[in-house]
């Protein structure tokens, strides 16, 4: 690492001298993939003079595992709220006080503080959503709002559906689909639960993430999805169309923050404050299609997002969207356990 | 007065004491860099799951237990993990196809090379080792690309009339043998050839002379003369197809997962490291049997024929 810092060290000093950006040198992001606008990147490159490195997960566990493993150079990370307090816990994130920073003020006020991170000590807002399903209506014609679609799949869609392997997820359908609570550690519900997603299981053809190409692509004809996904999917196929399980479904918030160990501590700092900027947030937006939480930032989106079927819940299916926190350790212990039944 | 003898000892320890010094960097670098992680990973396999990933350092043989038995998380009852046997099983049976398939399409091009005349025969392996420049990861997406539902096979067997609906390849069993066997062919072909190269086409001929069917000398002539290479490719191409993991994760769908994909589940997802640990030991022992086997029979080629 030694000529590393020296590398670093020397140029920061040839910037300093040139007198440029203050903030000169490198931001190294670990978010989740397919999920960060390039465009973004690029202007907060060259509106601090920071390069800017960007890795990939593909789940929740996936990055805590990593990160927890030490040296990973990573600055910034971008966990769902539902394990924002493991975060927290584990000692991984860096308090930055991002409620004391500039654009902190355009946060709405729905999103300013949150039980997964009481008075935003540590986070700022990226993205939310919701998880639901995608179907080509295509190929099935029947009701798209219930999770039925995935564990009592209707005969045109058997063998041509896909399944996140995000467990906290698919838990939540599963267990709201038998008549549970978010979070239930009800042993009898759980039993149906694990007999349900077994059953259901050989009537799946994949448990994939990064699904936009393979359903567009007729790979499979249904997939669980995220709401903004679903809609990258209409926008290269009409057919596809995004389904709130009136069973129940979760609400999410994926969340930027900094890393403990983290050596560019400043440039994530500049980084917190820039994606909350309205113009920036619409940025992120624009990329992933899902909304951001920062107020104003509507009007830098393109008109045909603010009424997307798949941003907008129906009225009468708001109420069955629950925001999904983390569950109790008895309660995510026995999740793990049906999950790996299921995974393997 | 030093004896003769002990004079003779004193130089024969010396010598000793010179070899382990001149081999120690050798032995240190086996040690650290081969049985040290080996050693971690069996150690690892005797502790309890973290929370989070990672180990808690008290002793347990549950990891062991649970490659051949799962407890119910209901009623606790154990019983045979038959999702670990049927994983195991996909393994060995896919990897042992893959090994046929392999043979199959390998044995005739590697005979092709041989019989081309001398100055040829290096463009022709030129052109078998090409693939190996490439990004495994990027041959495995140019065969996803083939194989999916609107990909190229597909599409032309629907523009031929020969289906009417495209057959479901990706995300099956089927769609990971393809993959690997395009992937190790080269590990097939090279060995194969390399023992032809030596066949004494000579005895060939005389075979027909004698009157042998074209059948009888590949059965009676060829085939024993270039098993040593057989055996070799066969190992070559098996042992990596067990442990295969970036085929089956794309070209499975990661529903149908074998030994690498599970092994990686449990690191991550799963977080039972020492699950994962004591996997991979068992994958390890596997790869051991299937070599000692190849000793064997790679024994008893090379004394018909050394």
């Amino acid at each position: 690492m030694h000529w590393k810092l020296t590398a670093t060290a020397a140029g920061v000093a040839m910037l300093a001298s040139s007198g440029l950006a203050n903030a000169a040198g490198e931001l190294n992001i670990y978010n989740w993939g397919n999920y960060t606008s390039p465009e973004l990147i690029k202007k907060f490159e060259e509106a601090h003079d920071v390069k800017v490195t960007l890795t990939d997960y593909d789940s929740n566990d996936t990055a805590l595992a990593k990160v927890r493993q030490g040296g990973h150079g990573f600055d910034i990370v971008v966990p769902s709220a539902s394990v924002i307090p493991i975060w927290i816990r584990e000692d991984l994130l860096l308090e930055t006080n991002p409620n004391e920073m500039e654009n902190f003020k355009n946060v709405a006020d729905r999103w300013k503080d949150v039980p997964f991170d009481p008075g935003r000590k540590y986070t700022v807002p990226w993205q939310w959503g919701t998880v639901g399903l995608s179907v080509n209506t295509a190929d099935y014609k029947g009701d798209i709002n219930t999770s039925a679609i995935f564990l009592d799949p209707p005969a045109e869609l058997e063998g041509k559906i896909n399944v996140i392997p995000e467990m906290a997820d698919v838990m939540h359908l599963a267990i709201t689909y038998l008549g549970g609570e978010p979070c239930t550690s009800d042993r009898t519900i759980l039993r149906q639960v694990r007999d349900k997603l077994l059953e259901a299981k050989p009537k799946w053809i994949s448990m994939n993430y990064g699904n936009i190409e393979a359903m567009t692509k007729r790979d499979f004809l249904a997939t669980v999805n995220w709401n903004g996904a679903s809609l990258r999917m209409r926008e290269q196929d009409p057919n596809i169309k995004y389904g709130y399980p009136k069973e129940g479904y979760p609400i999410w918030m994926d969340n930027v923050a900094v890393l403990k160990d983290a050596r560019n501590v400043e440039n994530a700092k500049l980084f917190m404050n820039f994606i909350m900027d309205p113009e920036n947030a619409a940025m992120i937006s624009d990329f992933a299609k899902y909304a951001n939480g920062i107020d104003g930032s509507e009007e830098f989106m393109p008109a045909n997002m603010s009424d997307a079927p798949e941003i907008v819940v129906p009225e009468e299916l708001q109420a069955a969207g629950t925001f999904a926190l983390t569950c109790p350790e008895e309660a995510r212990n026995l999740y793990t356990a049906i999950w790996t039944e299921l995974q393997k | 007065m030093a004896s003769a003898a002990e004079t003779a000892r004193k130089a024969e320890r010396d010598d000793i004491r010179k070899r382990w010094l001149l081999s120690a960097p050798a032995l240190l670098i086996i040690f650290f860099a081969a049985a040290g992680p080996l050693g971690i990973v069996i150690v690892y396999s005797f502790l309890e799951p973290g929370s989070y990933g990672d180990v808690r350092w008290s002793f347990s043989t549950d990891a062991w237990v649970s490659v051949v038995l799962q407890r119910d998380i209901f009623d606790e009852t154990l019983s045979i993990a038959d999702a670990h046997v049927a994983i195991f099983w996909r393994s060995v049976t896919l990897s042992l196809a893959t090994t046929v398939f392999a043979f199959i399409f390998g044995f005739p091009t590697a005979y092709f090379i041989a019989t081309r005349p001398e100055r040829t025969r290096a463009l022709w392996l030129f052109l078998i080792t090409i693939p190996f420049w490439t990004n495994l990861l990027i041959r495995t997406f140019a065969i996803q690309e083939v194989i999916r539902n609107e990909g190229l096979f597909n599409i032309v067997l629907l523009k031929l009339g020969l289906i009417s609906t495209p057959i479901q390849i990706i995300y099956t069993d089927t769609a990971i043998m393809i993959g690997m066997i395009y992937v190790y062919l080269p590990l097939m072909v090279l060995p194969l050839y390399a023992s032809m190269e030596k066949l004494d086409f000579r005895l060939v001929e005389a075979g027909y002379d004698l009157y042998a069917t074209r059948f009888q000398v590949l059965r009676r002539i060829i085939l024993p003369m270039v098993k040593p290479g057989i055996v070799a490719g066969s190992i070559l191409v098996f042992i990596p197809s067990l442990g295969a993991y970036v085929t089956p994760r794309i070209l499975g769908g990661g529903r149908n997962l074998m030994l690498g994909n599970l092994i990686e589940l449990q690191f991550g997802q799963g977080r039972n490291w020492p699950l994962g640990a004591s996997l991979s030991i068992t994958l390890l022992i596997i790869v051991l049997a299937a070599l000692l086997i190849y000793i064997r029979y790679a024994g008893t080629g090379a004394r018909n024929h050394g």
